[in-house]
């Protein structure tokens, strides 16, 4: 397969890229620094319709493909990893509704979530159910017409700033712990709910501007309308949902080793030891020269995958899994090369790439560790013969 | 309000290449130009405030569709693209008079022109179409407003002392800088919405103008040579504490008489 990128879809990359470029990078470092939310970059990303992308039209959305939702993505996370995160988990949070949501339920929030004034989450770990997922123990009970949810989420992202978290709780009547996977049902909560609260904020090695959040969930009731999909049916949500989320992340990563690269280049261009530019000493130059192979394939790799996916794929699974595999490994490989490029300046926080090395480790851990995603690619290497 | 932005699509600042003859080359790549965002800002602006429309003109290869889909993308109604091989090469004569018979073409209040432009600098292709077609010539405008009484235009115009007000009947043009403020960014609904606005495209048999009277072969310019500027010197910098830096800097401006 060939991907050629529509007329359409270079002017909203090209787009996306000067926002970042010229609004958003002056403010990367700081947001870093302070580890504070960026909600002015929120405003910037909602007025220039970038949040709409991921909707569909009928809700004031863009009726962005998954392509096009990457390639914003990337180029956002060329200067800022935390600010590419705010469409990606907007989307991650969003995306059980695309899938499973009913009409009136799409009606009810999709409106405020494409325009940007509220932001969206999914909670589905735990302290105890990370990459083991299926073993959650945040319960829904019936309760009258709705649920009681109780238990509690960690290392969800945005989980404090959004107004609505996609949560995924066991819905069964025994008292045990079970495997959860046809027991799981997803449901939306709202901010402000009573019972609904934040318990801490994570700090963290990389992406500092993104509150990583615990939540709560004592005795928190939501109308039987809040329920996504079927019950039972949340597992399946979940997966669908990691399966058109995953190309996200990896679009994080591609734009994040890319803007190491092009720090790198520059600064190889410029820096003169022995006499010449150090981009001009072999060594030097092989490494940009990995560097820059290694994420031309990353990205050409995301780019099919979405097309893939896009297009219905039986091997969506494997396309997300592998993309994300490869781009998570190859940020870190990048950043990594990136700073050693840049020798002792590198280490010091008045050069990006210290942060951009630190930002890409996430994208090995979130949505799925890539020891996961390689369990999901051998699964279905060995389903398929290949 | 009906105004007539004239867009040049120009090579990406920095990324200009010569060709044949030191030509720019304008086959690839190209933006719209500078000035003629922020005219077009100011146009998009005044339609907002008093309703109208914004036509977008240009005249340029086929690659300066890019540059058109832009200014749609950032709220112009529709487009239209002078476009003809017999064109290439021609000079800043040729593209008024090319110009001005597309805006003959077109019904309009208000012409809005950029001073210059990035690549070519000559910075009189406004000027030789106001003087084509009659039109009164407002330039350099800082603020842009239209008369009271709908059949005049009204512009500020930064001086020494403060800013002239120049006032003149419509149909006329203006010309402007990045005085007039910062365009916006092309939203992304914008970028999608630009899909389905008109784009006219001329050549030069719509327009009636003998190809003879264009290109490279009736350019009454020619570029004897053009080359990038030499490597710069070593550059002094001045990295002492504030008190012996300023002493320092002082001397040397004081050694160029700039001070």
């Amino acid at each position: 397969m060939t991907i050629r990128l529509s007329d359409e879809q270079r002017a909203l990359r090209d787009a996306v890229r000067q926002l970042a470029d010229e609004r958003i990078a002056p403010r990367a470092a700081a947001i870093d620094a302070s580890g504070e939310f960026p909600w002015d970059v929120v405003e910037l990303l909602a007025g220039q319709d970038v949040l709409a992308l991921p909707y569909p039209v009928e809700h004031g959305g863009l009726g962005g493909d998954l392509l096009t939702v990457c390639l914003a993505v990337e180029q956002i996370s060329r200067v800022c990893a935390t600010s590419a995160l705010i469409l990606v988990v907007q989307e991650l949070g969003s995306l059980p509704l695309l899938l499973a949501g009913t009409p009136e339920q799409q009606a009810r929030w999709f409106p405020d979530l494409a325009a940007g004034r509220a932001l969206a989450a999914f909670a589905l770990t735990e302290s105890e159910a990370g990459s083991d997922a299926a073993a959650i123990r945040t319960r829904a009970v019936r309760d009258g017409e709705g649920w009681r949810i109780d238990g509690a989420k960690r290392f969800i992202s945005q989980g404090n700033v959004a107004r609505w978290v996609t949560v995924f709780a066991v819905t069964d009547a025994s008292p045990e712990p079970v495997r959860a996977k046809r027991h799981m049902s997803c449901f939306v909560v709202e901010q402000g709910t009573p019972g609904f609260t934040t318990a801490r904020l994570e700090h963290k090695m990389g992406i500092r501007g993104s509150p990583t959040a615990e939540l709560l969930f004592e005795d928190v009731r939501v109308p039987d309308a809040n329920r996504v999909g079927e019950v039972g049916e949340g597992w399946s949500i979940a997966m669908r949902t990691l399966d058109r989320s995953r190309p996200g992340v990896a679009a994080q990563a591609v734009g994040i080793a890319q803007g190491a690269l092009e720090v790198a280049t520059r600064y190889a261009a410029e820096r003169r030891q022995f006499g010449k530019a150090i981009g001009e000493h072999q060594m030097v130059a092989a490494m940009l020269a990995d560097m820059a192979t290694r994420t031309e394939a990353a990205r050409q790799l995301l780019y099919t995958a979405c097309e893939e996916i896009e297009a219905g794929s039986p091997a969506a699974a494997r396309w997300s899994a592998m993309c994300k595999l490869f781009a998570g490994d190859t940020a870190m490989a990048v950043t990594t090369d990136a700073v050693q490029v840049l020798g002792g300046y590198g280490y010091i926080t008045e050069y990006p790439v210290e942060r951009m090395m630190r930002d890409a480790k996430i994208t090995q851990l979130y949505e799925g560790t890539q020891q996961i995603q390689r369990h999901v690619i051998g699964r279905d290497v060995l389903a398929r013969g290949g | 309000m009906r105004i007539v932005v004239l867009v040049k699509a120009v090579p990406i600042v920095g990324n200009e290449r010569l060709g044949d003859g030191f030509r720019v080359d304008r086959g690839s790549g190209l933006e719209p130009n500078g000035n003629d965002e922020y005219v077009l800002e100011a146009a998009l602006k005044l339609t907002e405030t008093h309703g109208g429309e914004v036509t977008l003109l240009t005249m340029g290869p086929a690659a300066a569709a890019d540059a058109l889909r832009k200014g749609l993308a950032m709220g112009a109604t529709r487009a239209v693209h002078v476009s003809d091989e017999a064109l290439a090469g021609s000079c800043a004569r040729a593209t008024a008079e090319v110009l001005a018979a597309a805006l003959r073409r077109l019904e309009y209040d208000l012409a809005f022109a950029g001073a210059d432009t990035s690549d070519g600098q000559g910075g009189i292709v406004a000027a030789a179409i106001a003087a084509r077609l009659g039109l009164p010539y407002l330039s350099y405008a800082a603020h842009i407003e239209p008369g009271a009484d709908g059949a005049t235009v009204r512009v500020h115009r930064l001086s020494p002392a403060g800013y002239d007000v120049l006032e003149a009947p419509t149909p006329a043009l203006v010309m402007g800088t990045q005085v007039l403020g910062e365009p916006r960014y092309p939203s992304l609904r914008g970028i999608m919405q630009a899909r389905a606005k008109e784009t006219l495209t001329w050549s030069l048999a719509d327009l009636g103008i003998d190809p003879a009277r264009v290109g490279a072969g009736a350019a009454t310019t020619r570029v004897l040579s053009a080359a990038p500027p030499p490597p710069r010197a070593g550059a002094t910098i001045i990295r002492d504490a504030p008190d012996v830096a300023v002493e320092r800097i002082v001397d040397f401006l004081a050694a160029r008489s700039l001070v």
